[in-house]
């Protein structure tokens, strides 16, 4: 009879946005339980919001996360708002659009070279990583900065894009089609991929509805909920793409719901570039905000992002709610890794797109019944999952 | 043009008549619910089954100086949010787990007692969400009248 082992991961490197330890209950090589502690780097942002005006609020939200910034400053503005009943011109309702559009592809293509790092097919890493350094160039060259892009204001946006640009875009997009089109190939055709992705990290469609999953993780499980549709805002309205949704429920329908989004991104790109219609770009807002209270929705890389503030009179909120996709997801992870191997666990936690798996971390591996420690780092973990899928035949340098 | 949210309104109004001023659609897709402590079970058991309001999106916690509210904010799948808010005392705040109606309630729970100090009758066992583990008892940093400086005081971090 095999003893049960107790694998914790984690906590977590401080440059990151939500590291997370999980503590991994082993029988053999098989997950039988899983516990996760968050917020390791809890800032108390939420509480910092209530201490400064909604215009230094705009700067502190859109550093919540370092991928998707602009997810979260769009949000932040949309409540305050909706709250104070501006009417944003529509042109800046375009422009932000796009930047969304183009944080996406930028973090989808991040995504998409993680995984396969995770796997230990860092060809396609490598691929997807300098194609990403083409949209990472056009968000630099719109809003001067690769992250942390500050093109929000409460009533509008704060750079116009020149009709210059978008040549020059538009052939970007192209190129980056080309390659999407080859990555789609790669992951549902390539046999190596598909047999490493395959039925790893299941979750059905009713029970990732129950725990409350989102984005990407729950539309690969056949749930059709992606908040540019159903609940648009910006100029998703007035955009035509497609809901993608995947029924596969498993680690490989993830993959292939973010690269098919990837071409709905490009799609919407030329679409905004050619109907962004003339004028301003902002209203005039004012510093101090009527009383009253939002909620806020917006489809970010990993799903779906809600802020709700609530505006008591003053140029402070009261209270400013951030719920996280990532949060939103780690009930749904810790069913997934269940049943599964511990060699699993780099790609399942992946998966979600959390910012926490992409870099090194502990991992400690205790041994319950001894009380002492073996601590490995997450490259060790990565390794060891490699080789042992190698082992079963499934190895990227053949 | 607010067709369903009308509707749903509506229902509300015809199955807890008390409730009729207590609803408001504030716009497309956004219903706000104020209900009282002992109609909460009921109201969302309702709105689950008979409105198909069976997404939690979060919990968010107010600190409203004479008493807690939490909204329960909740989406029937078309993009209708449903915000019930609901209110227990600040003197005393104890509030039941909903996690055995929506596990994924679980994260947002601990969050109301690690940053209000709200006491979560029949929450499951697990680690606590998201102050670290060495924060010091009773304080409660979404308080009101807790102020960030305290973490400059050397004495109490």
């Amino acid at each position: 009879m095999s003893e049960e082992f107790r694998v914790p991961i984690g906590p977590q490197h401080p440059a990151l946005k939500e590291p997370a330890s999980f503590s991994i209950a082993l029988k053999g090589e098989k997950i039988i339980g899983v516990d996760v502690r968050l917020g390791y780097n809890h800032r108390g942002i939420e509480k910092a919001c209530e201490e400064r005006t909604y215009v230094q609020d705009v700067y502190l939200v859109e550093r919540i996360c370092g991928i998707c910034s602009h997810a979260h400053s769009t949000c932040f503005v949309q409540a305050v708002e909706e709250i104070a009943q501006i009417e944003v011109p529509k042109r800046a309702l375009y422009i932000r659009t796009l930047i969304a559009e183009l944080e996406r592809i930028h973090s989808h293509l991040l995504w998409l070279g993680v995984a396969a790092h995770e796997i230990g097919f860092d060809t396609l890493l490598m691929f997807t990583w300098r194609d990403r350094e083409i949209v990472m160039d056009i968000l630099a060259e719109l809003t001067g900065n690769r992250v942390n892009y500050g093109i929000n204001a409460i009533g509008g946006v704060r750079r116009d894009i020149g009709k210059d640009k978008a040549p020059e875009i538009l052939k970007k997009m192209d190129v980056l089609e080309d390659r999407t089109k080859y990555y789609i190939e790669v992951a549902t055709q390539e046999t190596t991929v598909v047999n490493r992705l395959s039925g790893v990290g299941k979750i059905t469609k009713d029970v990732a509805l129950k725990l409350g999953a989102v984005g990407p993780t729950a539309r690969a499980s056949g749930i059709a909920r992606d908040v540019r549709k159903y609940d648009p805002y910006a100029a998703y309205g007035e955009l035509s793409f497609d809901l993608i949704t995947d029924d596969h429920n498993d680690v490989y329908g993830r993959t292939i719901v973010r690269v098919k989004e990837l071409m709905q991104s490009y799609k919407m790109i030329r679409q905004i570039l050619k109907d962004m219609p003339d004028g301003p770009i902002a209203v005039k807002a004012p510093r101090k905000i009527p009383a009253g209270e939002a909620v806020s929705r917006y489809e970010a890389p990993r799903g779906e992002l809600m802020h709700y503030v609530k505006a008591n009179g003053g140029d402070k909120p009261d209270r400013v709610k951030v719920r996280t996709p990532t949060l939103a997801n780690i009930q749904a992870v810790k069913m997934m890794l269940r049943e599964m191997y511990l060699a699993d666990v780099p790609i399942i936690v992946a998966a979600i797109d959390p910012c926490f798996s992409c870099t090194d971390r502990l991992i400690e591996i205790k041994d319950l019944d001894k009380k002492d420690a073996q601590v490995i780092d997450w490259q060790s973990l990565r390794k060891y999952s490699i080789d042992w899928y190698r082992d079963r035949g499934i190895d990227f340098k053949k | 043009m607010m067709a369903a949210e009308e509707d749903i309104k509506q229902k509300i109004s015809d199955r807890f008549p008390f409730l009729q001023e207590k609803i408001t659609v504030k716009r497309k897709r956004r219903i706000f619910l104020d209900v009282n402590m002992e109609h909460f079970k009921e109201v969302l058991q309702f709105a689950i089954k008979d409105l198909n309001f069976t997404f939690l999106c979060t919990i968010a916690g107010l600190d409203e100086m004479d008493k807690f509210s939490l909204m329960y904010q909740l989406d029937d799948g078309s993009g209708i949010m449903l915000n019930i808010r609901t209110s227990i005392s600040r003197e005393d705040p104890v509030l039941d787990s909903i996690t055995p109606i929506f596990p994924n309630a679980d994260i947002y729970e601990r969050e109301m007692v690690d940053l209000f100090g709200i006491k979560v009758k029949g929450l499951p066992k697990g680690e606590r969400y998201p102050l670290p583990d060495d924060w010091p008892a009773g304080q409660y940093p979404l308080r009101k009248d807790w102020k960030s400086e305290i973490l400059d005081k050397k004495e109490i971090i």
